[in-house]
């Protein structure tokens, strides 16, 4: 593995623009305003500088982006865009097109609250409000793992077996404009890795026509939904796979979830995303000092590898789950009430909280993640936790 | 991570605070340390007061909050002292380097607060004025800054803003040595107390 390893500085954004780069789709339509990101901008510099063969379509709003991007990729091409915050929401209807479509669109989407009130800045309720559009969901704490990300989510929604979407999730201002260390990769290797795309079915194909949004009545409709849910479950295995091939040409591992210092872990905060990398400090400063604490990061949410995090967390007395937005539900974020459900038929579960957090932005930092372990410890003391749902440093 | 400093910067929109440490941590990076440079995003408008931050190591930085207990706080704009508290959370034995004109023991004063830190001027303004012709003040702090704490030789880190800088204002030669010179300038004219 003689790999040339150039570290870089570059904000999350541009090294994910760098990563669109070496994969060089076919087309990309962007919407070029806020709440647009700078990637669709870096982006448009390398077409100009005629260092890509994309073709750049820019359009009226993001619903025409992603609906652009649908019809380039229905037509055979390898189609992106990028959104974030209410971006997204405004492609919601498209997003399921897009899936129901069977469409292998690799998506950035740079995590922000949604309105409102007016909020530019970083939470999770974009995607989460996505979960269920049938797009697969993965995460990533840094820039260098927004860029590893963007380039295995192309094989991992080319692959013939699955034929899905993929949100390529990071966080809003905190990872996608802070520079920060990465390594690229050389561009003939990743070009190699992605492959050229062949599309299974496409409408240009005029040998073998197809039909791509017809109308299916109640005889079928429900076989096609059957099939989406079958590929994203074939998405589980081709995520592993697609991560081995990237760690064989990186060195850099990846599976569905990061467990740090897990093993004998007996308080566990289960957080995706950049606020990770701020509880690996807080675990690290508390391992120093005797404790029995840990992290499990999710990478990947859709599909929603229940078995697994389930294992991993089995060794745990206390689990505090953070999640980054709220459901409204009364009954705790999604990450929370999903990971509950999992360990109904565990035959052994731990305490379990949750803590709504980072809410639009708010600086989560080191002494809030210290304060959420010493909760978790008085929960363990006492053997039961004081309070199931708790929105973090909220004033009262 | 004893080795991590960490840094924040007071100004105000337009001084190019954000530019500032960007640049900071693009040449701290090719000196091979870890580095963070990141803004506080926020209604942008010119002469707001803003903050952004830096973290500078030699190991993989993985905290990804904003600074709270800086070790260097960097004010481009001496107006901000008053209403915005610059010294809140300043480590102890950290320094606080403020673009003004004025002593080193006269800022103290402005500042009101009692403690083992040091406070270091340098005219960046007037430097940048005579150098660069306008009064970004951001390079000739960077200049102050690496008198107070030297991330690595002076000269050899000049090289590597020499290189950012041509690729940042392509073609603009006159800007990029404006601003060498601003920092060099600075560097030799910081006070410190």
């Amino acid at each position: 593995m003689a790999l040339e390893i150039k570290q870089v500085a570059m904000t999350g954004n541009e090294a994910v623009a760098n990563a669109i780069k070496q994969i060089n789709p076919d087309v990309i339509a962007a919407y070029p305003i806020t709440p647009q990101t700078d990637i669709v901008q870096f982006y448009s510099t390398f077409v100009a500088n005629g260092l890509v063969d994309t073709q750049m379509v820019t359009v009226e709003s993001e619903h025409s982006a992603i609906s652009a991007t649908i019809g380039a990729s229905a037509a055979g091409a390898r189609a992106m865009t990028a959104t974030s915050s209410q971006g997204l929401a405004l492609m919601h209807e498209l997003l399921h097109i897009a899936s129901g479509f069977r469409l292998p669109i690799a998506m950035p989407v740079v995590n922000r609250a949604v309105s409102a009130p007016i909020n530019i800045h970083c939470d999770h309720s974009d995607t989460m409000a996505a979960l269920t559009t049938g797009w697969i969901q993965i995460y990533g704490e840094n820039a260098q793992e927004a860029y590893d990300n963007m380039i295995q989510a192309v094989k991992i929604a080319e692959d013939p077996r699955v034929k899905l979407p993929v949100m390529v999730c990071y966080d809003g201002f905190i990872t996608s404009h802070a520079v920060e260390n990465l390594v690229l990769l050389p561009d003939e290797k990743v070009k190699e890795f992605v492959g050229e795309y062949k599309p299974t079915h496409e409408l240009f194909d005029f040998d073998s026509p197809v039909t791509f949004g017809p109308l299916v009545l109640p005889d079928y409709f429900s076989e096609i939904k059957a099939q989406q849910a079958e590929a994203m479950l074939a998405a589980k295995e081709v995520i592993l796979e697609v991560a081995k091939e990237f760690e064989k040409m990186s060195g850099r591992k990846y599976g569905y979830f990061e467990g740090y210092k897990l093993e004998d872990a007996e308080r566990v905060i289960v957080v995706m995303s950049s606020t990770a990398g701020t509880a690996k400090a807080v675990v690290n400063e508390l391992r120093a000092q005797g404790e029995k604490v840990g992290l499990l990061k999710p990478r990947v949410i859709r599909p929603f590898p229940a078995e697994e995090y389930v294992k991993a967390l089995s060794g745990a007395k206390v689990v505090g789950v953070m999640d980054r937005a709220e459901t409204f539900s009364t009954q705790g974020g999604q990450l929370f009430t999903e990971l509950r459900a999992a360990f109904y038929e565990a035959p052994e579960r731990p305490l379990m909280r949750n803590y709504i957090f980072g809410l639009g932005g708010r600086d989560t930092t080191t002494a809030e993640i210290r304060k959420v372990f010493e909760q978790l410890k008085q929960d363990q003391e006492r053997g039961s936790v004081d309070r199931k749902v708790t929105h973090l440093d909220v004033r009262v | 991570m004893s080795n991590l400093v960490e840094i924040r910067w007071h100004a105000r929109g337009g001084q190019g605070a954000k530019t500032a440490s960007t640049l900071l941590a693009e040449a701290a990076l090719s000196a091979g340390k870890y580095v963070q440079g990141f803004p506080e995003y926020g209604p942008e408008r010119m002469g707001a007061p803003i903050l952004a931050f830096n973290r500078i190591g030699d190991e993989p930085i993985t905290i990804h909050s904003n600074v709270e207990n800086p070790d260097v706080v960097m004010v481009l704009d001496p107006s901000l002292i008053g209403p915005v508290n610059v010294a809140e959370g300043l480590k102890e034995g950290g320094v606080i380097v403020v673009n003004t004109n004025l002593e080193p023991e006269a800022v103290r004063q402005k500042l009101g607060v009692s403690g083992n830190y040091t406070v270091a001027t340098v005219d960046a303004s007037g430097i940048a004025v005579a150098t660069i012709g306008r009064d970004i003040p951001n390079t000739p702090m960077i200049g102050a800054l690496l008198k107070l704490r030297e991330f690595l030789p002076f000269e050899s880190f000049m090289e590597r803003m020499r290189i950012d800088l041509e690729r940042k204002f392509q073609g603009r030669q006159a800007i990029v040595e404006g601003n060498l010179n601003a920092m060099r300038r600075a560097y030799q004219e910081v006070k410190q107390a």
